[in-house]
Parts: C-alpha cells; structure tokens; sequence
C-alpha cells in the first residue's frame, strides 16, 4: 500500500485555500506532455519498439481534447510550454492551493487507450498508470488519480486494475463515453468485475474513441457539434448501463459520468421510465423505474454547468432527479468553464454545497473515506 | 353503499384464457378467464383508457440476472393494447406502477341458474335459464 499513511491524511493537515480541505475536486485533467516522457516507464522491447518506430514522435491526442481549444485551456492555466495539464507547478499553484480541495482526482484523457494494437494498448496503460503514479501522486498528497486501462480489450484492463489496485491513491477505473460499443455490453463486464472486487467506481469521462461518429446520424464537422455531443454519448450510455442489466449483475457499482454537465438527465430519464413501462418485458432484470437504478448508481461531476440563466438551477435538477446525493464538486482544471473561483453556482455555505462538495464524493468514492476524520474515527 | 349483483355472462361463454366485455350497472368491465377463475377489471386503462378485453393475456416476464428470462404466472397478467402496461389480472394493479396506476377490480362469482332465480341479481341483457352457470359480478 504505496504511502498510504502519507496520503490518507490531507484533511488533517493545516490547508488554507477556499474550502480548506472540505472538498473533493472529481476531475482534474494532468496529460502526458508527449510519448517520450513514457519511455522511463516501458520495459526494454518497448522502449526499442517505439525508438525504433518513430513512435516517441507521435502525440497521442485525443480528436475530442484539442489543446488549443479555448475551453480546453484557461488562460491563466497555459503552461510556457507543452500541454495543458501537463506542469505540476501549475495545477499546484494555481489550483490546489487555491481552491484548497482535500482531494483532487486527476483523470488523463489520453490516445494512447484507443490503439488497435491491443497489447501496445496496455503496455501504454501501465506505462501512463506508473508515470502518474510517479509524476503527480508521488509529489502532492492531495491528488488521488483514475486508472486508464486499453480500452478495446476488456481483459487486459481488468489485469491493469489488479495491478494497481493495491494504491489506495488510484480511486476509480477511466473510461470514455463512446467506445467500441456501448458500455453495457457484456464484453465490458470483466472490466466491471474486477472494479467491483475492489470497490473503485467507472469513472467515464466525455471522449471517444472514434470508432463510430460522435453523433449518431454520422461524422459531423466541426469541434462545436462533437463537444456538445458528448452529453447525448451519455444519455446512451445511461440507456445501455441500465437496459443491459450492469447494475442488476454489480449492484454495488456506481458510475460517474465526467464533464457534460447534468442539466441532460432528467428529459432523458422523464422518456426512459415512461417507454420502460410498455416495454418491460424485454428487460425483466429492470426491476424499478430507471430513473430509480440512476438515482442510485449514477453520479455526475459539477463542471461544465449549464443550465438556463437564473438562481435555483442546480437546486431544480435536484428536485427533477429527487435527489441532491449525484452531482459531485469538479473545477475540470484547467479547462476554461469559469472564471477566478466561481466554480460553485450555488453559495459556498448552504447544505447543497455540503453535500456536493465533500458528503457526495465521500459516498462515491469507498477509497476517500479515510479523508474523513469522522469516518476515520 | 351496498352492492348490487349483475349476472353479466354464461360461464361458458368466456373460455379459460380468454376475456371478453361486458357491461353491468353503466359500466364497462373487462372479465377474464383464468384457469375456471372469472375476474373482472374496469375495461379502462388508467394511462389513456386502452380496452383491457383487447389487450393480450400473458405471464409475468422475471429475471434474477441479466439474460435469465422466465416466465411466471403464465396467464395472469393483462398488456394493454395501446401502451403496453401490464395489469395483473387478479387485483388490476399496473406491475410498474402499482400504487398509482391501477384498473378497478371487481368481485366475481359463479351462481348457478337456480340459485339466481332466488334473487336479488340483475341480469341486464339475457335470460337466465337454470341449466346454466353465470358469472356474477359485484358493483
Ligand atoms: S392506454 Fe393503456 S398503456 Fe396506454
């Protein structure tokens, strides 16, 4: 258990910033500033094989993470060079401190998980799991990550989940919206099994892997239609985790759904439970209403918010999901949804920030509860 | 408000796991035949008044896990034809939505055509003849 009295204690120790500590940041992105920072972590046929290939010279970006992208970088989180996300310095100075979290999960949306060569795939995988491990836990005893694991082959990133398991720092499994196929789909359940064995949630974050076009009707044009399209990639992935019985085989496990907003959900689920009720019979592991089975396994990160202007928008979707337990504190650091600190909607003090940005996260997250001097106790 | 009875069809004119309409005291009722048992529901389905007596008879489709399908109860459950809700035929209550959505369910009974000579029934459309066997429901 790598560090794990170093790690377990962040809210103990003295941590100004805004929420000195009572908060849970759910999605920070670090990236991999190229293959070559990769090289250290692969063993010695892979390292010649990408020396050898050219592959060190490739940049495993992911079409749907364009650097350059406005709202992918907030101007005063561009590092002088490289990539978004990829200077510690950056996200120590400029965020954690700042925002104060007592926990920040880093998600690394990276090329690398969508390789068609399998085990190159996983070798990647573990290499980007130990570089992390390595790069950002090692150096801020707030951070906490998501495995990655090779996406198109199920087995192999059940292994990488056994491998890293044992790091209580790495506190879900990292997956994307849109894959090869929908996320129910039982070929994905060795991937379930084994994060379900050791209680660390799905952590699926907008992205694809561009095996099919992000919008169902085809390939669209431009970066606008694809990044707004990631939350209907969720509304399918909430109709395929539900309707092919994920949570009726894991019913301990949740899923969280990262970076396309919340406000999509209720008109999603408001026709998923009224054409459920003719339809039934095709399901009948589908016991309650899946609006009820979202409720209890599906959580949502805060940013990017969008709702109609006005006070009383994240308190609504509350009400419409009969729920204030599913959305969970995220800032999306670095990417450039707010300004200055104004990542809540809501003020700060009231119970629904409470709940969002510490009692949520902690429910969701079995491997966060040690954060808490009351539970810990 | 007391019950009147209304003799409302032969027996043997609604065969084991068939339905059939009838109509007693202004009302339209769905009666079914369950295995010799009669039960009867308002011929209105809660959703958007769908005629249950047109609505195929089926059993209850149940899973422990996913891709495990059984059938249960075959026979007991009513779909209705327009939307596809299941109403158990027994109580009138919708599967997915039992507490708010539900059809009327009436009391039934089987009375034999001496026993309805001696009254009180009302029997609206027929003649009642004392070889037969008459389904009696209670509104
Ligand atoms: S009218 Fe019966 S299901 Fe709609």
């Amino acid at each position: 258990m790598t560090g794990e009295a170093d790690h377990t204690m962040a809210a103990e120790r003295p941590s100004g910033g805004l929420f000195k500590g009572r908060a849970v940041d759910c999605d920070v992105h670090v990236s991999v500033p190229s293959v070559k920072a990769l090289l250290p972590y692969l063993d010695s046929y892979w390292r010649q094989q990408f020396l050898t290939r050219g592959i060190d010279r490739i940049s495993w970006n992911m079409t749907s993470d364009p650097p350059n992208a406005p709202i992918m970088i907030r101007p005063d989180r561009r590092p002088a060079h490289g990539r978004p996300g990829s200077d510690f310095s950056i996200l120590k100075d400029r965020h954690l401190d700042v925002f104060g979290p007592g926990a920040a999960i880093a998600n690394c949306i990276y090329g690398g998980v969508a390789l068609h060569s399998e085990d190159m795939a996983a070798v990647v995988c573990t290499a980007v799991n130990d570089w992390i491990a390595a790069e950002w836990l090692d150096r801020d005893p707030r951070l906490r990550a998501s495995i990655v694991v090779p996406l198109n082959n199920p087995d192999l990133a059940a292994e990488e989940i056994e491998r890293r398991a044992g790091d209580p720092r790495f506190v879900q499994v990292l997956m994307l919206a849109m894959g090869e196929q929908p996320l129910g789909k039982r070929a994905h359940w060795p991937i379930y099994a084994a994060a379900n064995r050791h209680g660390l949630p799905i952590g699926v974050h907008a992205g694809s892997l561009y095996h099919h076009p992000a919008l169902a009707g085809g390939y669209g044009s431009y970066f606008l239609e694809d990044y707004v399209a990631q939350a209907f990639g969720f509304e399918n992935c909430v109709l395929s985790l539900v309707s092919e019985g994920v949570f009726a085989k894991f019913p301990e496990l949740t899923f969280v759904f990262m970076e396309s907003g919340v406000t999509w959900l209720p008109a999603a689920l408001w026709r998923f439970d009224k054409t459920w009720r003719g339809v039934r019979a095709e399901i009948p592991w589908v016991k309650t209403p899946p609006s009820q089975i979202v409720r209890d396994h599906i959580r949502l990160t805060l940013q990017p918010f969008d709702a109609p202007d006005g006070a009383g928008r994240l308190e609504r979707f509350c009400e419409q999901m009969k729920s204030d337990e599913m959305v969970l504190f995220s800032t999306d650091f670095p990417h450039w949804h707010f300004d200055g600190e104004e990542a809540l909607p809501i003020g700060a003090d009231t119970a629904l920030a409470r709940k969002i940005l510490w009692d949520n996260p902690l429910a969701t997250y079995p491997r966060l509860k040690a954060l808490s001097p009351e539970v810990a106790a | 408000m007391s019950k009147s009875r209304f003799v409302v069809a032969r027996t043997s004119d609604v065969a084991p796991g068939t339905s059939r309409r009838v109509s007693a005291g202004g009302r339209d009722i769905a009666l079914f035949n369950v295995g010799g048992d009669f039960f009867a529901l308002g011929d209105r389905c809660p959703h958007e008044s769908g005629s249950l007596c047109a609505g195929k008879i089926v059993g209850f489709a149940e899973a422990d896990e996913p891709g495990k399908y059984r059938i249960v109860r075959d026979g007991e459950f009513v779909r209705c034809p327009w939307h596809g809700w299941e109403f158990d035929i027994r109580t009138g209550k919708s599967w997915c939505d039992p507490e708010k959505s539900r059809v009327r369910a009436y009391q039934t009974g089987v009375a034999s055509g001496s026993d309805l000579e001696e009254g009180p029934y009302v029997a609206e459309t027929f003649k009642v003849s004392i070889e037969e066997n008459y389904v009696v429901v209670e509104i």
